[in-house]
């Protein structure tokens, strides 16, 4: 049986297309995945993320435990400040990436992948159990909360007509608590389409309100309701990793371009010691992005070759939306990874021409 | 949704207009609203034959791969140029201006396997 949001009514109302993502029945589309991408790009959507999990921590012993268990610093943050970060195994391998929020030194919330949850929240009381620390308390508290994101250049203005809360005051990756349509809201300046934007955590008992008062208050700003579908078009252009298909079990947070998270200067967190052997004896495959320059659309799967012989994999792949042309993660051999160099991506019985480009795809 | 009268179908939501030994072929108002934006269409070149069943084209949306089958048997003769260039045709025109290609015929009593659009609609409210 899968589960559903507390806004499933709302979705079938908008007539959303549903389907499963993680276990669970989202809005895939609305009124369809290029409309809706193109409209967070150039004016604001409005996502249910609700099936993301949440995780509390508290406890004296709360900042230490979580510096052995995520591989960035957390030390660096303030209270009311965000971090993007990732859990990983002995050996390197990913557990999750997630998004870690500090009230204060002694109470923090992860924001974690929807499919992965049950399976963090168990390696979390694990990796607790071995520990010789006694002052923390970890609860999955996914129930807890619906969570919301407004994204796009119209974002601010959008939620500022519901908020006495000073939006400006928030800077990128920092978070307050306030009143939004007079719910009680934690309003993170965080995201995932490489727009401005907040997600905004709440009751699931006031999603509903909250979904209905975002989407009035934005109409006339072209807010509108936007689906899975555009979600991953818009972090693909950005090439932010998705669990699953850049970060894995069988990838690492170095393999991934996360070497700006994995705070190896720390004295110990889990895959440190694998992380750090991987650093010296340098990665042998990275994360590129691909632009075809022939038509197609690259899917994860498809080889990579480089003058004819096999060198890598396409890990996420689509039809831009903003580009009008087929881009494409792709895990390749690290010798290969200037941009320039030409490629094929093989896409059925053809070969497809395509070159490394810069990443983002599609600049801010 | 539209299914014209007209028309015959196939359980893999193909159309097909029959005039005499040569069809038009197509995807259904159904097919192009299950995929979303469809973002390329790969057809086969004129000459090539087509066998009842195999596919013979590819249709993307920014979501899914989609094989699409020959409803019949029988030689390419014409394919819509116009498709490859503006695939969103597919979204906009199904029935008209989305055809794909032309065949001539090799065994006409193929024809009576598909359905009509009575049991076609009928085939895809069970879905």
């Amino acid at each position: 049986m899968l589960k559903r949001t507390a806004l499933y009514s709302v979705h079938r109302e908008l007539g959303a297309r549903m389907v499963e993502f993680g276990g669970w029945e989202m809005p895939v589309q609305y009124r369809g995945v290029i409309e809706e991408h193109l409209a967070v790009r150039h004016a604001a959507g409005l996502f249910d993320v609700s099936h993301m999990g949440e995780i509390e921590v508290q406890g004296r012993d709360a900042l230490a435990f979580l510096q052995e268990l995520t591989i960035n610093d957390v030390a660096r943050l303030a209270n009311g400040q965000a971090q993007y970060t990732a859990m990983c195994y002995p050996d390197g391998g990913v557990v999750d990436d997630l998004l870690l929020y500090r009230f204060d030194a002694e109470h923090y919330l992860l924001c974690v992948n929807a499919a992965n949850t049950e399976k963090d929240f168990a390696w979390i009381e694990q990796v607790l159990e071995d520990s010789q620390l006694s002052a923390v308390t970890c609860r999955n508290v996914s129930a807890d909360f619906a969570q919301l994101a407004l994204q796009g250049p119209g974002a601010a203005l959008i939620l500022s007509r519901l908020t006495d809360t000073d939006l400006s005051r928030i800077a990128g990756y920092h978070f307050y608590e306030g009143l939004v349509a007079q719910v009680p809201t934690l309003i993170s300046r965080t995201g995932y389409t490489g727009e401005d934007g907040f997600e905004l955590y709440s009751h699931p008992e006031s999603a509903e309100t909250l979904w209905n008062h975002l989407l009035a208050a934005g109409r006339e700003d072209g807010l509108v309701p936007v689906g899975l579908g555009a979600r991953d078009t818009l972090r693909l252009e950005m090439k932010y990793p998705l669990y699953g298909h850049e970060l894995s079990p069988e990838i690492s947070p170095l393999e991934a371009g996360l070497g700006w998270i994995t705070r190896l200067e720390k004295s110990s967190f889990i895959g440190r010691q694998a992380l750090l052997r991987q650093k010296e004896q340098g990665i042998a495959r990275c994360l590129v992005g691909l632009r075809l320059t022939d038509a197609g659309v690259p899917r994860a799967g498809y080889p990579v070759y480089h003058g004819g012989e096999p060198i890598g994999i396409v890990t996420s792949g689509t039809l831009s939306p903003s580009l009008r042309q087929g881009i494409a993660i792709a895990l390749v051999r690290s010798d290969v990874r200037r941009p320039g160099t030409l490629l094929e991506i093989g896409i059925r019985r053809r070969r497809v021409a395509a070159e490394i480009v810069k990443t983002p795809f599609v600049a801010r | 949704m539209e299914f014209p009268e007209d028309l015959k179908y196939t359980e893999e939501h193909e159309w097909v207009l029959v005039e005499d030994e040569l069809v038009t072929v197509g995807i259904t108002d159904f097919a192009q609203d299950s995929l979303g934006d469809v973002v390329f269409v790969e057809l086969p070149e004129v000459g090539v034959k087509v066998e009842a069943g195999k596919a013979f084209g590819v249709v993307e949306s920014v979501k899914a791969v989609s094989d699409i089958y020959s409803p019949v048997t029988g030689e390419v003769v014409e394919v819509n140029e116009e498709l490859p260039e503006t695939p969103e045709i597919l979204n906009t025109s199904p029935y008209e201006d989305g055809w794909m290609v032309k065949i001539r015929l090799s065994d006409p009593g193929e024809l009576d396997e598909l359905l009509d659009a009575e049991s076609y609609r009928e085939f895809i409210e069970e879905l």
